[in-house]
């Protein structure tokens, strides 16, 4: 059951390497083929920043997901998105991320039941402090196990 | 080639990528290079007992795939923007068609840039994943 107080919970920053090899492995794992993927300096593909759940498990208290208390057997992954403010980032960029549940509301669902749905933002910034990135998680809570017809 | 600005016109659709059969090692790789590993996604006896026929795909596997795709066209440097949203479950076995066109183009904060609506659909013609993407167009 999705807990409303959620709203508002931040995590601890933690810091994330964007680092050569991740790239070529996570590019390669997503089929993906430009060069610019696999040089020297390779750029993060779009949906790169998901790794940021490797560095976030090293920091206590980095990721506040927990406090929204979703169901794990009726929750699923309903969006993401990624917004750059330049370029995506390239190999050796340093990133400070903040995660932060910004909302949390309802919605009927198609077959009847109540939809609950939850977004975390999680926030990227370069050495500088500039904010270089954006994600947006949104998790649905359906009112049954999506595994039942 | 990158096309150019006066190459990229709305309704524009770049031929679209097949892939698959994908099997549980597209997932299993998949699960190792994002950090994600929730067992539901390699582990059959698992799945079974949460009610699934088999391990079912991430759903940001279909999802990169999806984005890796359109970045090969405009360039992995030019995203400004990536969403999507899940529709379908993927299961193994399946095969996928990833495609794509051009929605909108203009200008913005002095950038010329165009819109996208991209789809990854199943053989069976089902939508697994809705996908928008921003890209800059140099």
């Amino acid at each position: 059951m999705i807990d409303k107080n959620a709203v508002g919970k931040t995590g601890v920053p933690f810091s994330l390497e964007v680092e050569r090899g991740k790239i070529h492995e996570f590019a390669r794992a997503t089929h993906a083929r430009h060069a610019d993927y696999f040089s020297e300096q390779p750029i993060a593909p779009p949906t790169f920043l998901t790794t940021m759940f490797f560095w976030e498990a090293y920091v206590e208290g980095a990721n506040p997901w927990h406090f929204v208390q979703m169901d794990q057997k009726r929750g699923m992954h309903a969006e993401q998105e990624y917004t750059f403010h330049g370029p995506p980032p390239c190999a050796g960029t340093r990133l400070t991320c903040q995660s932060r549940i910004t909302e949390i509301y309802e919605k009927a669902g198609k077959r009847g039941g109540l939809l609950t749905f939850a977004v975390m933002v999680t926030e990227f910034r370069d050495q500088s402090g500039q904010l270089v990135a954006e994600a947006r998680m949104t998790g649905v809570e359906t009112a049954r196990p999506p595994s039942e017809p | 080639m990158t096309p150019k600005w006066d190459e990229i016109e709305s309704g524009n659709e770049p031929p679209p990528l097949v892939i698959g059969p994908v099997t549980r090692t597209d997932f299993v790789r998949y699960q190792g290079a994002s950090g994600d590993m929730n067992p539901i996604h390699h582990d059959e006896e698992f799945a079974r007992a949460a009610g699934y026929q088999a391990p079912l795909a991430v759903g940001m596997f279909q999802a990169g795939v999806l984005n890796s795709w359109a970045t090969h066209w405009l360039g992995p440097a030019n995203v400004r923007r990536s969403r999507v949203r899940w529709k379908e479950q993927v299961w193994p076995g399946d095969v996928l068609t990833c495609s794509g066109k051009v929605v909108r183009k203009y200008e913005e904060s002095g950038e010329r840039r165009v819109d996208l609506e991209l789809s990854c659909t199943r053989q069976t013609g089902g939508l697994a994943v809705q996908g928008w993407m921003t890209f800059v167009v140099p």
